[in-house]
């Protein structure tokens, strides 16, 4: 059954970008100035195009299963009894259809923009984790995912750069940017470790060879960080505790009402176009 | 005097299409540095693959000639026909002149 394993694995890449692509869509006509409201929504923009790509891989995967594979897939009963009428279901299905249950996002995507430095601190955190992810994920047997990998890295790269940049700024910057920058850093903190926990779907695609062995990126991506937030003049963030759930269908308050503002219209007035 | 110091300064960018062509002005938009003035210029002005490379110059380095003087300044080049290269009589052998 390893389409089963590649299809729940790419839902979960998709969640992440998506999520965190709609949290920073949040903001759009309400960024600090007009030339940084421009740049969140451009990398929200990269984000949701990357999910785009794995939404559709994923619904292909779908549709080419046998009815029996697909017989039990998702927990959403709109979604699997679309799939049970034998219709062919798209991007916009997965994206839909899903309740919070089956998305698979991890808890840092999910959390609340907050000041302009949550949404930084936000970023930096899962941008650096992105980057790490898709460089590893360039050698997946998977062609399809080493290929989105590829080309959503240009992206990443810069999506790195500008948080990067922007936990320089304020930490080097006054005694309240620094103070915020250091509260938001520590705040976001606790929902790093989740994203180098390895889950049962994560060490079954591990073995199949399609994915990532996350945990192995984390001491690489804990260097990465705290070299940035030292040349910021900030302290290192520090965690006794660190949230999991998310990857395994267990979230925070906060994806329900993402999911109810994203969900809304295709649910009110299905199959709607504009 | 606060109420400037909270303003970005302004920024003007030039925006060079292709390899070979100059840089043009595309521009102006705030930023708190220049590194910020490249990248915003990006997204600004780059999202539908407009450039190729980028310049910004904070705007008040910029010099411009007086309006006022516009007439004084360009005017009378008008009628100074003779300082286009239009009355050499060209060897047959030079093309694409």
């Amino acid at each position: 059954m390893s389409s089963v394993t590649t299809l729940k694995y790419t839902l979960q890449l998709a969640d992440n970008v998506l999520i965190m692509g709609q949290r920073l869509a949040a903001l759009c006509g309400k960024g600090p100035i007009l030339e940084q409201d421009i740049a969140l929504t451009n990398i929200s923009l990269d984000q949701i195009g990357q999910a785009r790509s794995l939404y559709q891989y994923a619904a292909t995967i779908v549709n080419n299963m046998s009815v029996a594979d697909k017989a039990q897939l998702f927990n959403a009963p709109l979604l699997q009894e679309k799939i049970n009428s034998k219709l062919s279901i798209t991007e916009d299905d997965l994206a839909y259809l899903r309740d919070a249950w089956d998305y698979r996002n991890c808890l840092l995507v999910e959390q609340e923009n907050g000041d302009w430095a949550y949404t930084v601190a936000r970023s930096f955190f899962f941008d650096r984790f992105q980057y790490l992810l898709y460089t590893a994920m360039l050698k997946s047997t998977d062609s399809t995912l080493a290929a989105i990998a590829e080309k959503s890295l240009k992206e990443v790269q810069y999506h790195i750069k500008w948080a990067s940049e922007w936990v320089i700024r304020l930490g080097d910057g006054t005694d309240i940017s620094k103070e915020k920058m250091q509260q938001a850093l520590q705040a976001r903190w606790e929902y790093t470790g989740e994203m180098f926990t390895m889950n049962e779907l994560e060490k079954e695609a591990y073995n199949i060879g399609i994915g990532v062995d996350v945990s192995q990126l984390q001491q690489t991506y804990q260097q990465q960080i705290e070299t940035i937030v030292q040349e910021a003049g900030l302290q290192m963030p520090t965690a006794a505790w660190m949230q999991t759930g998310g990857k395994n269908g267990v979230h925070t308050e906060h994806l329900g009402y993402i999911l109810a503002e994203m969900q809304y219209l295709q649910r009110a007035y299905p199959n709607m176009e504009w | 005097m606060s109420n400037e110091h909270k303003e970005w300064p302004l920024w003007e960018v030039f925006i060079r299409s292709k390899a070979g062509l100059d840089h043009k002005h595309a521009g102006s938009l705030h930023a708190a540095d220049a590194q910020m003035a490249i990248e915003n210029a990006r997204d600004v002005y780059t999202r539908r693959m407009e450039g190729i490379s980028i310049w910004v110059v904070e705007s008040k380095h910029i010099h411009a000639s007086n309006p006022e003087e516009a007439d004084a300044f360009f005017d009378p080049a008008q009628d100074k026909i003779y300082r286009h290269p239009t009355f050499y009589n060209l060897p047959d052998e030079l093309k694409h002149m």
